[in-house]
């Protein structure tokens, strides 16, 4: 009778892993693999990707079912519990359905392009590393879209992600980022989402926002949040694990894998510029700011991964210090540039209340009291008199990152960015060097995209009920009905909006805790309790 | 922060997303269907692939398959991420105690040579079959439209890991887990003649383009006969002459293929009852790769069952052709 | 090994699985620094921080086994190098 002999870890990965695929006799490598080549990464020698995690699918389902019955305990309970009720404030809701409309677009795109990975990449290890994170991108759009459903039954603006994620304007920024990565090579989107994006940014989403929520009693995305990034952990090794794969391949991978990382850690930064807003304006209860975020999860622990990278030949990414120039004010200008395009987005705005303008000028010394102190108190003083400001006009988007061209120069907080470039006889413009070099990289990607006011001005915006040649015709209402908001219901100014209203309603809390209660039913409350 | 108020009274403003209320009817959606239906982007791509100019990111087009609502093909086991890991999980679970205890028992490995190397020389090579299903499911994930079909899809390629994974783990039984059996079932895969048939087959399948054929030549046909000629065919004759060892580790294959069956029949049904000429459509690709498929397997089928390998092939075309009447297709 | 002083880090979900993990990790890591947010708990080190199965398994009185640090894990930063009785996060450079 044999004794059970155990494996290691390692043993048991290579022995279960290794070796499934082979050389293919009756087919040409080429032709089952027909992406791996034309981006020009050179590959010698697929054995030398090594998995750290060296997760077989028995392990994975086993660890990974643990993590779901857990994480639905919590929704079921949070359900159960109106746990909606429970979380500080109805502004906090508002950052939910940047979740739902944009985040979960995002999670869908990454499992569909690493399933292609999975499929592409030309070596088994590479592609069951892949599979897996193909199947967890899966998860978390599942995880979101369940832990943000219960909310969808008592507020508005989240019940149409799908529709607003494929027409609306701002969701265009997160769209096209992925867009980019899906219609890229196998190589650069790897680079792009598990390196770029995955390892040097999404501990900004997950971390402190995150964090933010738990601080804010939401349990249900707090859950799925933190849930969703162990597997990100996984992923980030993943992503690093790419890097030194592919620069240990061929000296002549360096210089393209740098190229990428320059322009992807750009394309993925202008993307979190919503996360920027949402950390700084978004939690009534905040943890920490973005200024210091972006110092502990970019300078600090980027800095220690290129550092570790300078080995190859890879510098930081270009523009890397740009922003960092403009951490102390990159959510402060993405916040004026909502509240004035409020009538035209899915969620409603709000200026910032006395106590949080004290916590900003307090995190932000150097830039708050000089440059939007003194712009959203003339902003308040306009909706006081009610007046308030809104931009009337459709702003002028990148070309390349599709967010207005609203950015400042990185040495002059004063003088708004605007660069532009011409390609095939048509003007481009952009919102920073950093997308701008990107567009001169391959302008004949770039000019292809679907940008939204763009689309508006050629008419291209309306649904096949609009009517164009009647009378009463308003192109500006039927582009916002195109882009699946419902004008007067999901913009304009939080304390009239109904989550607000119903907020107050059903909780008897104010819906903004920094500014009372905005319906007579719960100032009456209040003015009681408190007695 | 505590709940002071009485808000077990506070009525919803809605039951569901607006798309699975515009579907399904103004209820509560299940957590299948939140994810399941209509959450794939549709429209306003940016920019064309790289790797395809001819297409968009997602792209109906993709397949010769036409069908009004891509959606209609649905998962009848209804599973989401949770409820499928949490499945398997608990599938894992029990076949890991099973094989602990076979382990400890040291079962195959007490086996005569002959009979180790038979299993060798089927269900360990076997598991590059499977590692080439994966491929196959993996490209219908990758480029199949919908998040019904492509959300399963996902789940089929893991789940074919696994089976590669299962039957490589039969293997170490054998070889004292030196990986031995791991390699000479490689070489029977590569250069044994009874196996190029179907190598050559999973190979033809590694460079189709049209994702519902790859639906319908690995899923449908490949598996229809090959899964049968394994783990029917050859499990019965092999347990009638070394006993029971084998099959209570072949169980979990088998009771996993049945549950595949379920979605892979339900999916070629619909498609083939939508229109007349994808019935069309998918009668020809059975009946190519069946072609192709049932007489690489001829050599494959006589090395495992000597004599009794033209019956089984026999009773494995019938219950083929059956199955294939119930999806309203053209028998063979 | 280099002797790298860049931080690595690692963050777990703050609950009762996670406190013997914390406490093993604090002991054998004595430059390690504890940050608790809300939620969560975020173990910073310089250059290298290690995680001992042994350890852990003291702590918890029961066999553990490393890959079962995912269920509860929240994030990390480093490179990985992982065996069955050793975690181990690190820089290089």
């Amino acid at each position: 009778m044999t004794k059970a002999k155990k494996l290691s870890l390692k043993q048991n990965y290579t022995m279960l892993t290794k070796g499934l695929d082979w050389e293919p006799s009756y087919q040409k490598k080429e032709d089952i693999f027909p992406q791996l080549s034309f981006e020009g990464i050179k590959i010698h020698n697929w054995d030398n990707w090594e998995d750290p995690f060296r997760l077989t699918i028995d392990a994975y389902w086993k660890y990974q079912g643990e993590k779901e019955k857990k994480l639905y305990a919590i929704i079921d309970a949070f359900q159960q519990n109106n746990g909606q009720f429970n979380v500080t404030d109805a502004r906090y809701i508002q950052a939910l359905k940047i979740f739902i409309n944009a985040v979960v677009g995002l999670e869908y795109s990454a499992w569909r392009g690493f399933t292609r990975l999975g499929r592409e990449l030309g070596d088994a290890s590479p592609r069951i590393a892949t599979q897996m994170q193909a199947i967890d991108e899966m998860r978390h759009a599942t995880t979101q879209t369940h832990a943000i459903s219960h909310y969808n039954r008592f507020f508005e603006g989240m019940g149409n992600a799908p529709y607003q994620y494929d027409h609306a304007w701002y969701l265009s920024i997160p769209k096209s980022f992925f867009d980019d990565a899906c219609s890229a090579g196998p190589f650069e989107f790897i680079v792009a989402i598990s390196f770029a994006f995955e390892y040097v940014l999404t501990n900004l989403v997950f971390m402190p926002w995150m964090s933010g929520a738990a601080y804010n009693g939401d349990m249900s995305t707090v859950s799925f949040g933190f849930s969703a990034q162990s597997d990100e952990a996984r992923h980030m090794t993943l992503g690093l694990e790419v890097i030194k794969f592919l620069l240990e391949q061929d000296p002549d991978n360096v210089a393209i894998v740098q190229k990428w990382i320059d322009k992807w850690f750009w394309r993925a930064y202008r993307v979190l510029s919503l996360v920027a807003t949402m950390m700084d304006y978004m939690l009534p209860k905040r943890v920490m700011s973005w200024d210091e975020a972006w110092t502990i999860y970019y300078e600090e622990n980027g800095g220690a991964l290129f550092a570790d990278l300078a080995r190859y030949g890879i510098k930081p990414p270009r523009n890397a210090e740009v922003t960092i120039k403009e951490k102390g004010r990159l959510s402060h200008e993405m916040w004026s540039i909502f509240y004035a395009n409020r009538d035209v987005v899915g969620f409603p705005l709000w200026l910032p209340s006395q106590e949080e303008m004290a916590w900003f000028s307090e995190k932000y010394p150097d830039t708050f009291d000089k440059y939007y102190r003194p712009r959203f108190e003339y902003w308040q003083e306009l909706e006081d008199l009610g007046t308030p400001y809104t931009n009337s006009t459709l702003p002028q988007l990148c070309q390349v990152c599709q967010w207005p061209c609203l950015f400042t120069e990185a040495d002059d907080p004063t003088e708004f960015v605007h660069r532009e470039t011409e390609f095939d006889g048509e003007i481009f413009h952009f919102c920073s060097d950093g997308c701008h070099q990107i567009f001169e990289d391959e302008p004949k990607k770039y000019i292809q995209a679907w940008l939204p006011v763009h689309q508006i001005y050629m008419g291209n915006c309306l649904l096949p009920d609009a009517d164009p040649s009647s009378p009463d015709f308003n192109p500006m209402a039927e582009a916002i009905r195109y882009m699946g908001i419902k004008p007067g219901v999901d913009g304009g100014l939080f304390k009239d909006h109904s989550d607000a209203k119903n907020w107050e309603k059903w909780t008897e809390r104010p819906a903004n805790i920094h500014q009372g209660a905005s319906t007579d039913f719960v100032r009456k409350t209040s003015s009681q309790n408190s007695k | 922060m505590a709940v002071e108020i009485k808000t077990a009274g506070v009525k919803p403003v809605r039951t569901a997303f607006e798309h699975l209320i515009a579907r399904f009817g103004d209820k509560p959606a299940t957590r299948y269907q939140e994810f399941a239906f209509d959450t794939q982007p549709k429209t306003n791509f940016h920019y064309r692939p790289l790797w395809d100019p001819d297409h968009e990111i997602y792209d109906k087009s993709k397949t010769a398959i036409v069908m009004a609502d891509w959606y209609a093909l649905k998962d009848p086991r209804q599973f989401y991420y949770g409820s499928y890991t949490i499945a398997r999980a608990k599938q894992q679970d029990a076949i890991d105690q099973q094989m602990a205890f076979l382990d400890e028992r040291g079962a195959l490995s007490e086996l005569p040579d002959q009979a180790k190397r038979l299993i060798t020389f089927s269900l360990v090579a076997l598991r590059h079959y499977e590692w080439g299903s994966n491929t196959n499911n993996n490209f219908i994930a990758a480029y199949g439209y919908g998040t019904t079909i492509t959300q399963a899809a996902t789940m089929a390629m893991c789940d074919r890991l696994a089976m590669a994974q299962h039957l490589s783990r039969i293997g170490l039984f054998l070889d004292d887990k030196t990986g031995v059996s791991l390699d000479e079932a490689k070489e029977f895969w590569m250069s044994h003649s009874a196996w190029q048939g179907l190598r050559r087959q999973v190979e033809n399948m590694f460079v189709v383009s049209d994702w519902f054929e790859l639906m319908v030549a690995q899923n449908l046909v490949a598996d229809g006969i090959v899964c049968p000629l394994i783990f029917q065919e050859f499990d019965r004759h092999f347990r009638s002459k070394h006993g029971n060892d084998l099959s209570s580790l072949t169980n979990y294959s088998v009771r996993w293929q049945k549950d595949f069956t379920r979605w892979v029949d339900a999916v070629i049904k619909t498609a083939a009852a939508e229109s007349a000429e994808n019935r069309e459509l998918i009668d020809t690709w059975v009946k190519n790769w069946h072609l192709h498929i049932n007489s690489a397997i001829d050599g494959l089928a006589s090395e495992l069952l000597g004599d009794e390998a033209t019956a089984s092939l026999t009773t494995i075309n019938n219950e083929f052709n059956v199955r294939l009447s119930k999806l309203g297709l053209s028998a063979i | 090994m280099a002797n790298s002083k860049q931080p690595v880090f690692i963050a777990f979900q703050a609950n009762n699985d996670t406190l013997p993990i914390i406490d093993a990790i604090s002991e054998d890591n004595p430059n390690a620094v504890v940050t608790e947010m809300p939620a969560m708990v975020k173990i910073d080190c310089p250059g290298r921080l290690v995680i001992k199965r042994e350890s852990i398994e003291e702590k918890m009185g029961r066999e553990f086994n490393l890959q079962e640090l995912q269920i509860n894990l929240i994030s990390l930063s480093g490179e990985i190098d992982e065996d069955d009785d050793e975690f181990t996060l690190f820089w290089n450079e």
